[in-house]
This record gives C-alpha cells, sequence and structure tokens, in this order.
C-alpha cells in the first residue's frame, strides 16, 4: 500500500508543478501555430517566424508557441490565439499579412478579426465552436483530442491535461489488472487488422522468457494515411505512456519505437519527448518511485512498406532485410531476438491512457459493441474538408464524406472512396450508408487498413487506381512469396495494357484468377490484401475495364493514352492567350482566325492549359477516345475524327 | 566509379566515425547504414566493405540490406535533391504530371541525376502531406499543391540563385585581376 501511495504522492507533485506552469501561462495572451509537416508545408515556419519578429520588435508581452496538428488540414496554417478576456480562437489559412494584422488588431487593440476566425475552441456568447458545425457534431475526439492545442515539446502540457495520470493508476493497479482492463475494454488493433490488444498483450505476458519487449509500429508507409505522423508530431507523450503500460502489464524493460524515416520531424519530438519523461523519472528506473524499469529506443525505418508487416518489422530492428517469417510462432511467443513481443500501432497505444483512466465500461459505451472506440481517417483526394477526423465506430461513409468532410469539390458527383490503402479497396455509391467499422468493410472486399480515406469523383479512372496500387506493391514486395513477387508483376503489366488501350477481353478473367492465387500463395499481409484494390474495381466498376478495353476509352478521362486535348473553337476567345502561356512545350498556337488550337504530337497531355482557361470559357477539352494521332493540327484532326 | 584525390581518405574516415559511435552488433547494421548516407548522401562500395570487416558480416548482407530499403541510395546524389511525392492522394491530384514536368524540364528521368550534378530526381511512397497534394520535398521543404507552372518557378528560383552566387564571386575576380 505504501508503494503505491509513493507513486501517486510522485505523480501528483509532478503534476502540481505543470498545472503551476500552465496556468501561468494563460495570464497572458497565447499564440498556437500549428507546425506539424502539414502545416509546415503550407507556411506556418514564415507565419511563426512573423508573429514572433512582430511581437518582439513591438515589445508586446505576448507567448508564441509551436503546437502539432489539430486535423483540419485544408486550412493550413492554423494559428490559435487565447487572449485573457476573449474566446480563445482558431484562425485558417494565414499568411504573413495575416498574422501581422493579428498582431496589430487583435493582440494590440482588442478587435480578434471574426472575420478571418474559424471557430472558438470553448462555447462562449460571441463566436461559434468547432461543436457547432457538422465536422464538429459527428467528430468525437479520444486519442486527437490534444492534438494541436499542447505543445508537443513541452510534458507539463501533457502532465497537466491528466498526462501520465494514467500510467500512475496502472502501476497502483497491478499488471494483471490493468490486462483485465484492455482486454475487457475489447479495443482492437488500429494497424489495420483489428486485432484484440488484450490477447496480445495476454499472450505475451503468459509467454515464458526473462527478457520481453514492446514495440511501437509506427512505420506508416500506407500512401494516404498520415495520422500516426500527426499523431507522433502532435502529441507523442500519448504514444510513450500508452507503451510504458503496455510494457508494464506484459513484463518488458526495452521498448522500440519503429518510425519512418520519411518523418524527420516525428522523430525529433520523439526524441525530445523521451528526454522529458526521463527526466521526471516516467521512463528509465523505477518508474515514479515504483520497482519497474523501462526505457524507450527510437529505431529509424527506411523506407520499406513491407516493414509494417510485424515479422518483417522485427527482422528489421535486429539489422536484415525486412522480409517476412512465417507466422506462428507469433510475436508474443518469439519475436524480437526470439524473445516475446508486442508489437502495437501508434493509434492502439493512444487508447491505452484513455483505457485506463475512464475504465473499460466508458470505452465499451462508445462506438459499436464489436469494435468499440473511434476511427481516424485521413481525409484526402477529392474532399473539401481534408484532413484528419475521428469519429465513431459504426459512422457512415455518407457523413464522413459530406457532413465531416463537406463534401466533393466542385459540387462534383461522388464516384468512389479508396479507403485502407493499398490492402483495402474502392467502394462505390451503394456502400454510402455502411456503417464503418472492421467487419463491415471486410465484408465489402476493403479494410480498416490505416485509416487512409480518398475520395474519388467522376475525374477519376478506376482503372488507373487499380493499376497505382499494384505498381507501388508490385515495388514494395520483398520478393520471398513467388505469388506475390511475380503475381503483382503479371496483374501489374495487364493493368498497364489495359490503361493503355491494349487490354484483351479475356484480360478481367485472367485478372480476378492472378487475384485469388496472390491471395492464396502469399505469407504476410501485404500479398494476402495486395489484390482487393484490383478485386473491388472490377466487382463494383467492371463497365469501367470493359470501356477501356473494347472501345478504347477511358470514361473518366485520366488514362494518358486513351485521351486527347483539344480545343474547341465555339468556347475559345480571340482576346485570350492564356493557355498559350500555359504549356510547357509549345503545343498551343494561334490559327489564322486568332482562336487557339494544338499540335496533337507536341501536346504532352500536362493539363496546364485546362487549368489555365479561364472559367468563362472553359475551352480546352479532353476526349476520348483519343484524336487518332498523326501530327498536325488539332482542326485537321478534329476534322478527320468527325469524317 | 573513380574517387577524386582525397575522397577515399574522407569516406574511411567517416566511416570509422560512424563505426565508433555506434556498437559493433548486427542490430546496429541499419543506424549505421542511415547515419553514413546522411554524411556523405550515398553508400559508396568502399563503405560497404569497410562495415563488413567491423561488424564481421559477410559483404553480401551489408550490401542486401543496402539494396532492399528504399531510402538507400549506391550513388551520389545531386546537390539539389527533388522528391515527388506518389502516394495515393498525390497521384488522384495530379503527382505523375508533376514528375513527368521535372522529367521533361530535367532531362533526366526519376532516379536519375542531372549531368552537372545540380539536381537529382526521385520519388517517394508518401511523405504524409494528403491533405496538401500533391506535394514535392524539395531539400527537405515541402511544396504543397505543385502545378506544373509551380515546377518551373522552383527550377527557376534556383536558377536565380545561383546566378547570385555567381555574382558575389565574379566583383572578387575582377579585383583579382586589375590587381
Amino acid at each position: 500500500m505504501s508503494a503505491t501511495g509513493t507513486i501517486i504522492q510522485a505523480y501528483e507533485s509532478l503534476k502540481k508543478a505543470a498545472v503551476i506552469k500552465v496556468e501561468a501561462l494563460k495570464q497572458k495572451p497565447l499564440v498556437l501555430v500549428g507546425t506539424a509537416t502539414c502545416g509546415r508545408a503550407a507556411g506556418a515556419l514564415n507565419v511563426l517566424q512573423t508573429f514572433r519578429d512582430e511581437i518582439s520588435c513591438r515589445n508586446l508581452d505576448v507567448e508564441v508557441k509551436e503546437v502539432g496538428c489539430i486535423g483540419h488540414c485544408y486550412a493550413e496554417p492554423v494559428v490559435i490565439i487565447a487572449k485573457p478576456g476573449f474566446p480563445a480562437l482558431c484562425y485558417g489559412s494565414v499568411d504573413e499579412g495575416m498574422a501581422g494584422r493579428l498582431v496589430t488588431d487583435f493582440l494590440i487593440n482588442d478587435d480578434p478579426c471574426y472575420e478571418f476566425a474559424m471557430a472558438a475552441l470553448e462555447p462562449n456568447d460571441q463566436f461559434p465552436t468547432f461543436a457547432d458545425f457538422p465536422r464538429g457534431v459527428y467528430e468525437k475526439k479520444i486519442i486527437l483530442a490534444d492534438c494541436g492545442l499542447i505543445d508537443p515539446e513541452d510534458i507539463d502540457h501533457y502532465i497537466a491535461h491528466d498526462g501520465y495520470a494514467a500510467l500512475a493508476k496502472a502501476l497502483s493497479m497491478g499488471p494483471a489488472e490493468v490486462l483485465e482492463e484492455i482486454k475487457n475494454s475489447k479495443l482492437r488493433g488500429r494497424g489495420g487488422a483489428g486485432f484484440p490488444t488484450g490477447l496480445k498483450w495476454e499472450a505475451c505476458r503468459n509467454a515464458s522468457g526473462d527478457q520481453k519487449y514492446v514495440i511501437c509500429n509506427a512505420d506508416e508507409g500506407d500512401p494516404g494515411a498520415f495520422m500516426d505522423r500527426a499523431i507522433l508530431e502532435s502529441n507523442p507523450h500519448q504514444v510513450l505512456e500508452g507503451l510504458i503500460i503496455a510494457a508494464y502489464t506484459v513484463g518488458a524493460e526495452q521498448g522500440y519505437i519503429y518510425v519512418r524515416a520519411e518523418y524527420p520531424l516525428a522523430v525529433t519530438r520523439i526524441r525530445t519527448a523521451l528526454e522529458q519523461a526521463r527526466e521526471r523519472h516516467l521512463l528509465g528506473e523505477s518508474i515514479l518511485g515504483s520497482n519497474f524499469n523501462f526505457d524507450i529506443k527510437i529505431f529509424q525505418g527506411s523506407g520499406a512498406f513491407v516493414c509494417g508487416e510485424e515479422t518483417a518489422l522485427i527482422a528489421s530492428i535486429e539489422g536484415f532485410a525486412g522480409v517476412p517469417n512465417h507466422r506462428p510462432p507469433y510475436p508474443a511467443h518469439a519475436g524480437l531476438h526470439s524473445k516475446p513481443t508486442v508489437i502495437n500501432n501508434v493509434k492502439t497505444l493512444s487508447y491505452v491512457p484513455h483505457i485506463i483512466r475512464n475504465g473499460s465500461d466508458w470505452f465499451k459505451s462508445i462506438g459499436t459493441p464489436d469494435s468499440p472506440g473511434t476511427a481516424v481517417f485521413a481525409l484526402a483526394g477529392k474532399v473539401v474538408s481534408t484532413g484528419l477526423a475521428e469519429v465513431l465506430m459504426g459512422t457512415t461513409l455518407r457523413t464522413l464524406v459530406y457532413d465531416v468532410g463537406n463534401g466533393i469539390k466542385e459540387d462534383k458527383p461522388f464516384k468512389a472512396v479508396q479507403i485502407g490503402g493499398p490492402s483495402g479497396g474502392c467502394l462505390p455509391e451503394s456502400a454510402l450508408d455502411l456503417p464503418i467499422d472492421f467487419d463491415s468493410l471486410q465484408q465489402a472486399g476493403a479494410m480498416m487498413g490505416s485509416g487512409g480515406l480518398v475520395v474519388l469523383d467522376e475525374d477519376d479512372c478506376m482503372v488507373e487506381i487499380a493499376r497505382f496500387f499494384l505498381d507501388f506493391t508490385q515495388k514494395e514486395s520483398c520478393g520471398k512469396c513467388t505469388f506475390c513477387r511475380l503475381g503483382t508483376k503479371q496483374m501489374l503489366d495487364i493493368l498497364t495494357e489495359i490503361t493503355e488501350g491494349r487490354g484483351k477481353p479475356e484480360d478481367i478473367d485472367l485478372l480476378w484468377e492472378l487475384a485469388e492465387d496472390i491471395k492464396a500463395g502469399s505469407l504476410c499481409g501485404l500479398g494476402k490484401t495486395a489484390p482487393n484494390p484490383v478485386l473491388t474495381t472490377i466487382r463494383y466498376f467492371r463497365h469501367e475495364y470493359e470501356a477501356h478495353i473494347q472501345e478504347g476509352r477511358c470514361p473518366a478521362l485520366m488514362c494518358k493514352e486513351l485521351i486527347s486535348y483539344a480545343i474547341i473553337p465555339e468556347k475559345c476567345s480571340k482576346l485570350c492567350n492564356v493557355c498559350i502561356g500555359s504549356c510547357p512545350v509549345e503545343a498551343i498556337y494561334t490559327r489564322d482566325d486568332m482562336l487557339k488550337a494544338i499540335y496533337l504530337d507536341k501536346c504532352v497531355k500536362c493539363n496546364s492549359c485546362m487549368v489555365a482557361c479561364p472559367p468563362q470559357y472553359k475551352a480546352v477539352v479532353k476526349v476520348s477516345p483519343p484524336i487518332v494521332e498523326r501530327g498536325g493540327s488539332q482542326d485537321e484532326q478534329l476534322s478527320n475524327h468527325n469524317n | 566509379m573513380e574517387f577524386q584525390d582525397g575522397e577515399a581518405e574522407v569516406i574511411r574516415a567517416e566511416v570509422d566515425g560512424v563505426l565508433q559511435r555506434h556498437g559493433l552488433e548486427r542490430e546496429n547494421l541499419i543506424p549505421i547504414l542511415q547515419d553514413i548516407q546522411s554524411r556523405l548522401g550515398y553508400l559508396p562500395k568502399e563503405a560497404m566493405q569497410q562495415i563488413s570487416e567491423a561488424l564481421k558480416i559477410p559483404e553480401v548482407d551489408v550490401y542486401s540490406v543496402g539494396t532492399f530499403y528504399n531510402q538507400f541510395r549506391l550513388n551520389p546524389p545531386g546537390k539539389h535533391q527533388i522528391k515527388v511525392c506518389m502516394g495515393t492522394a498525390c497521384h488522384m491530384m495530379g503527382g505523375h504530371i508533376i514528375l513527368e514536368s521535372f522529367e521533361r524540364r530535367l532531362e533526366i528521368k526519376e532516379g536519375e541525376t542531372t549531368s552537372d550534378r545540380e539536381f537529382s530526381l526521385e520519388r517517394v511512397a508518401c511523405v504524409g502531406c494528403c491533405a496538401l497534394a500533391p506535394v514535392v520535398v524539395v531539400d527537405e521543404k515541402v511544396e504543397a499543391k505543385v502545378s506544373p507552372i509551380r515546377v518551373d518557378g522552383i527550377l527557376l528560383a534556383f536558377e536565380i540563385e545561383s546566378k547570385k552566387s555567381e555574382e558575389i564571386e565574379k566583383p572578387v575576380e575582377e579585383e583579382g585581376r586589375t590587381q
């Protein structure tokens, strides 16, 4: 009992100091600039510099801090300003000019510039909050709750938000009880397959062995998913806390975070987080005064998608090429250095502190009975409000695309969502009302994967997207299993032929047959799921395959070999030359009547003219099947084509 | 590949330094290779041989790890590295068009370096900025929502910069001549 007392005491003193520090920050105006990788891409560092320069040259008593990502990526760079006496306000698409104005108008002169504000953070009687918008209504933030609001490089911000309280609680509960809590919560692994986390931990805990390991899998290789990066950049301590609790439960003394080398900022922020956690005795010898010792090493992946598979990841840490091994034995019995090892995804570990703090019954009350909790999606593609969204399990795709994502860009018709990356599939409009959880997606032929969700509209060719994913899996196949190594290559070749107009009628059946064989003949998840994009597109969009093969036509006007660009003379204006300037290869010329036309043999189909053509003319069009290319100008070709 | 004067010695010294910082266990092979690449820009054959001797593992094992992972490069990169993101979102938003624009402007294919060693062009699987597609990473700086015209702009900025630095160097030369 006295041991429990010291743990709680140690934590309480940490928390007290943290709260005092954070409360002190609230006494003066505070500017938070979102500088995760996505914010930086949009120019957040320039905005940050502007704030710092303006504030220092005016001698203002204002604190400027870098934070992570609040998930509203469409509005990057995002800035939050909390000034005493005003609601904390969030501003989107901030540039240097706006930053300067916010300093003079708001920080100096008390005008909060409501016209630029997106939303307030907390309810108030002056300005709507995020919860007043559809996105806020449907979002239920658990693991993203603190992202973008706390300083990821200062552990005290996390502790002041109840951070590491779950660790203190777990240490006083004892490992057996923690395991019961996690098992009872029915938490399922967020890496894609949805395996119950509690069972994994139990297997490792019961495995015999003096040395055990826990690994956080942050090898987010799935193109189209970026939530693990966002969490690690915005709230790294949440992941560390989950990993420490996992280690305590299974009895490990050494942990690893396996993070992609493509995420340099995440690596830096984890490194800082580890140092700070060690300083406060939350890591290292006798954590929080208990007799539990544990430390974490960072291991940087080197750009191999297959290393997201747990046995390949282990091989990689051991210093070998990341080639998967046969399971069983499962890593929980014989993993890293043949010792029992638990490997969990970033998101899975992020839920752990919340479950311990609030109890498993709380967690089970959220989401669906078989998949409790929330799901994090990375909304991208042709959706208006791109970014990270955390919604209840069981939310429909329609809600996700139209309410959370605010619909399709330019109000074009919805065609499909690609969900789950290279392992997932494309779901059509009929699946929009499908409640999303692990099992329903699998039935529809897709899978949760890591939660990448790319919205596609009528301009996206389904054969091309299948080819894109096969191109990816074929390149990333480690080469161990024949079916995966050669089968994906064959499928890619067939799909390339189809997208280039040389498809044969029997190709669709051949693809289907190959897909079944690759699934059956592959050892790991990469091969077993690689055919999913092809199978789902054939299942739901067979007519597009047929149009390519039988008519040499790409219905979405995307496959380059099957389209050509043309300028409609009736729509073109004599007074406008924009397209000529936009063309990088001088393929556009002025006709005798001053209208513009395209040399088809010069055109590289880069789409620049189509983008450049002013909206009042919209004279540039794509034609499929292509105008027969024999060189010469578009006029001759158009007339030949018509004849 | 022919080394210039002193290059082989630099490699040997760098590798020695890196090997001293890491332990000589097999588990450290990938961190060692990463460290060497961040210093030299690529993995020279000589460096891999030296590692194999130090770690007491066959050369082929070092080579197999060096060629398995996409991150490692066996040839020296250009002065400026251009990485075009080819993730799903970037592909659907026109990433392939951006890659082609770079290929056309630089007159090289992906994976190659221009003959003046100024630029090298690569494709990467995903840099995790899908909401800002299509994305290009130019020397660690992430460029969002790139268009074929922006491609020209990016390259033009480098051209102007190199002209400027030439101009700064020039007067010094002229001064030297008059004296």
